[in-house]
């Protein structure tokens, strides 16, 4: 039997708004933290010099800089980011990450500024052992300090 | 790293080799800090207990950075990580390896690039493949 859809037309209006633009400044020691963080011992993630000789304009980003939380850089002065919150209710209450998707178009480097935009790329439901499901693909779109887009991320929520 | 590898010299079908990060808590805490993800599940273990997990557990992003990490290393110093996506589909836990794997599924040449793409993915040392996904790259050519 089939389970009675959740989608209202409030959540089908959100799909595509895009939010107010982020900006995050590509900076040497976050650069060299995340290398770190993930275990890389590539030295273009840590000396500037041979990045330069490997052809990098700076120390370049490793996969998956983007899209955490710590970029943008938390603000005392603001609101928390609200990384799971949605523009509308949804009768679920639990939330699981679903999965990361991230394209680079060109290398990004330390020293680049980039501004993100978000919006809700898509809204679908499915029911799975875990019971019925409320997937929310959001897509950010990364732009660098010449206009031109260099990264997308796309993370799907599953609220269930 | 490794010699460097050439589009000419893969295979469809092939593996890459494999990469392994054993996730203890001092990893995680290094996670926590390069990417802002201070959730706590990740590194107090009486705050995982309480949420009903058996322990702390690695953080999701931190596998999808390891498989970026694992296509950074196989391309080499020419060769260039163009995307990496995976699902999350189980858990990590706390002082576990974590295994990347990779696999060549198609060589195509796209807009004047030789692009690899591949199916990719994390498994526990049990063999469970909690991370699926995919990952597509652009090798160098010989002739260059």
């Amino acid at each position: 039997m089939a389970e009675a859809s959740v989608i209202t037309d409030e959540m089908r209006a959100a799909i595509g708004q895009e939010s107010e633009p982020a900006t995050i400044e590509v900076e040497k020691t976050a650069v060299r933290v995340f290398a770190r963080a993930v275990g890389y011992t590539d030295l273009i993630y840590y000396d500037e010099e041979y990045a330069k000789s490997k052809g990098y304009r700076n120390l370049p980003i490793p996969m998956g800089f983007l899209g955490n939380p710590g970029n943008p850089i938390f603000r005392p002065d603001r609101p928390p980011r609200p990384a799971y919150i949605m523009p509308f209710q949804s009768p679920y209450r639990r939330i699981l990450n679903g999965g990361t998707d991230i394209e680079y178009y060109e290398p990004i480097c330390a020293g680049d500024v980039l501004t993100s935009t978000s919006k809700i790329a898509d809204i679908s439901e499915r029911t799975a052992n875990i019971g019925p499901m409320l997937l929310i693909t959001g897509e950010t779109t990364y732009k660098n300090q010449d206009g031109r887009v260099v990264a997308r991320f796309r993370g799907t929520l599953i609220q269930y | 790293m490794s010699d460097q590898v050439y589009f000419e010299d893969v295979q469809e079908g092939q593996e890459i080799p494999s990469l392994t990060e054993k996730c203890t808590s001092q990893r995680l805490v290094m996670w926590a800090a390069g990417s802002g993800d201070f959730y706590q599940i990740h590194y107090d273990k009486d705050f995982a207990q309480g949420t009903g997990l058996p322990d702390r557990i690695t953080h999701g992003a931190l596998k999808h950075a390891l498989l970026g990490r694992l296509l950074h290393e196989w391309v080499g110093d020419q060769g260039r990580v163009k995307r990496v996506a995976c699902q999350y589909r189980g858990m990590d836990m706390v002082n576990e390896d974590v295994i990347c794997h990779g696999r060549i599924t198609k060589k195509s040449q796209q807009g004047g690039e030789n692009i690899v793409e591949l199916e990719i993915w994390a498994e526990t040392p049990q063999g469970q493949k909690t991370t699926p996904g995919t990952g597509v790259v652009s090798l160098p050519s010989r002739a260059q």
